[in-house]
């Protein structure tokens, strides 16, 4: 049976009703960047128009880190509730009996965090933008904000930024017992990209078209390759017992080689550790 | 090849149908643990098969492993015509529908909106249609628009009943589908999977209620790790019970052992109480009216003489005494 794009769609309904239903969870989410936003806000409008020009890069730099941090840090918890929270409340098993693939599950869950997560990014981006024309009395800023790097950088990374909180998100989700240590795990898990983002942002690496462009293909690699490994650490017996499945060749119905068995036994011994 | 081979310890096949399951010695093992161990049987297109067991017996991670949840640590299987593989696992989930015992719903959707998820990874082609019937079999339309986090535990059985539906499935596995529910829903489940019978659907159904297990199914069997017993209910009764005939005289007999002991059909007798006796027969229909008479005969006033009736909770606390390993679950 192969990969059903309706399948995938069926998922991606069912998460974007259930924010529906749940409002709370997308204003929340969008509460956070807001408030860091007031303070470079702030700064920006109260550059007079005679100020130096490393100071308008400095306060643009900093807007522009509060923009990106949104669609890298709010996903992370949503995604991180995403398997672990439906095992919890008792949804996941009937989902995993319909002929629904792992890969069609993971995707439409991503899907369902990155459509608000990176919404929530350009609606801010907007904002922002919308706020330094009307307010903003250094033209410099208004240019700086409107630089084709710095929109290139919005519209690409937010994207990308979400995929990687995502991906780390749900992986941790899909072997986490807890729904409350998944988010925690999650949270930190938007820090090494975040890093990068401010030291462009602070000038460390001069922004430019081709930084971005970089910057965005290794985001690119680096998701696609979380994808298939958070695709491997789906593991349905696991989810579903708590225990982890043998696997053989073959699938279900032979016995698996008495090497599988041992190594198993050994993993289960030592608590875990793979002394081996 | 595996359901010609059969043995009685898979129960008495019925005749001339297909099989829908067919299970050989299937064993699942978590670690040092046994799931569930050696264990054989099958069920014809249709049936209704009850599986029985104490807790701890095996019998959901038996559901979860035919319903490819989990791989077998080793035997063979077959559901719905599909061998039990991990590759074969989305075809043969396309061709049946298992209701755990927590049907598992959102409760921030509406009744609806669960249906359309799950008719949606059913691919189904007329889902509003599909979800309409399905509602309208568990008498649920007018509560199709409700949250189901504002239903009762009855009502959330029968939406997950309904879902269970959606795929026209061959076998349906239905796990501990009362459990929780008062006896007016559990009674409405029941009639549900009546409803399930009479449509042809092939149910397989773990229950710790036996009286619903011998009322609804054709057959069943007992799993304590190991399947004990597989057949239908009347026949395990036989086969565990001595057939009897309970005597009740308005005052004890002067001379019992004068009496039984001479009567054609009466192997052996016990007194029980007072006034009553437990005659072991070869057959109750044809011994009572032997009976009748010799009592007559010795001038007792007899009061009653009627067939000593064992449940299916007879046998089944007859087999789970005799497993040790049961009580210590």
């Amino acid at each position: 049976m192969k990969f059903s794009v309706r399948r995938l769609g069926a998922v991606l309904r069912k998460e974007l009703r259930e924010y529906r239903r749940s409002p709370f969870i997308v204003v929340t989410m969008a509460l956070l960047p807001l408030v860091f936003l007031i303070e470079p806000l702030i700064t920006i409008f109260r550059i007079g128009p005679s100020v130096a020009a490393s100071v308008v890069d400095r306060a643009v730099g900093a807007t522009f880190l509060v923009l990106l941090v949104a669609p890298a840090l709010l996903p992370a918890v949503i995604a991180a509730y995403s398997v672990v929270g439906e095992r919890e409340q008792g949804t996941l098993e009937p989902l995993l009996t319909t002929p629904l693939r792992r890969e069609e599950l993971l995707l439409g869950k991503a899907l369902g965090v990155v459509v608000p997560a990176v919404g929530i990014a350009y609606v801010l981006f907007a904002v922002i933008q919308v706020c330094a024309r009307l307010f903003a009395s250094n033209a410099a800023v208004v240019s700086a904000l409107g630089q084709g790097p710095h929109i290139l950088a919005e519209v690409l990374f937010a994207p990308l930024l979400a995929g990687w909180s995502i991906w780390v998100g749900i992986g941790i989700s899909t072997r986490a017992s807890d729904v409350r240590v998944a988010q925690q795990l999650g949270t930190l898990s938007s820090i090494p990209p975040l890093a990068v983002v401010a030291l462009v942002s602070f000038n460390v690496f001069t922004p430019s078209v081709t930084l971005a462009v970089v910057f965005a293909l290794v985001l690119l690699v680096a998701d696609v390759v979380l994808f298939r490994i958070v695709v491997a650490l789906f593991d349905r017996e696991r989810l579903i017992t708590g225990a982890r499945a043998l696997r053989t060749p073959s699938g279900g119905g032979q016995v698996p080689p008495a090497s599988a068995v041992r190594q198993i036994r050994r993993i289960e011994r030592t608590g875990g550790r793979d002394d081996g | 090849m595996v359901a010609e081979t059969m043995t009685d310890a898979r129960g008495e096949q019925p005749s001339g149908k297909p099989l829908a399951l067919v299970v050989d010695h299937l064993t699942k093992r978590f670690g040092e643990r046994t799931a569930f161990e050696d264990v054989s049987f099958s069920v014809a297109q249709g049936e209704v098969f009850g599986f029985l067991g104490p807790n701890g017996a095996g019998k959901t991670t038996t559901v979860r492993t035919l319903g490819t949840l989990i791989a077998p640590t080793s035997g063979s299987a077959s559901v719905a015509g599909i061998p039990l593989t991990s590759d074969n696992g989305p075809e043969i989930r396309q061709r049946i529908a298992i209701m755990p015992e927590n049907p598992g719903l959102y409760r921030r959707l509406t009744v609806t909106e669960n249906l359309q998820l799950f008719a949606g990874l059913y691919e189904q082609r007329h889902a509003a249609a599909r979800i309409g019937e399905a509602l309208e079999a568990v008498n649920l339309t007018a509560r199709a628009g409700d949250l189901c986090g504002s239903l009762s535990k009855g009502l959330l059985q029968r939406v997950g009943l309904a879902r269970a539906l959606l795929n026209d499935p061959a076998v349906m596995f239905l796990d501990e589908p009362t459990s929780g529910l008062d006896p007016v829903a559990a009674h409405e489940v029941n009639d549900l999977i009546n409803g399930l019978r009479q449509r042809g659907v092939t149910v397989f159904l773990t229950t710790h209620r036996l009286e619903e297990a011998e009322r609804l199914c054709d057959r069943v069997a007992i799993l304590s790790t190991t399947l004990r017993l597989v057949g239908r209910p009347d026949e395990l009764r036989e086969r565990l019970f001595s057939r009897s005939l309970i005597v009740e005289t308005l005052t004890p007999l002067v001379a019992p052992d004068d009496v039984f002991n001479s009567t054609d059909g009466v192997e052996s007798w016990r007194p029980e109480g007072a006034s009553s006796y437990v005659l072991s027969v070869t057959d109750p229909r044809n011994s009572a009216p032997h009976v009748t008479r010799a009592l007559v005969a010795a001038g007792a006033d007899v009061v009653s003489i009627s067939e000593s009736r064992h449940s299916l909770e007879d046998v089944y606390l007859q087999l789970i005494d005799e497993d040790p390993e049961a009580s210590q679950r």
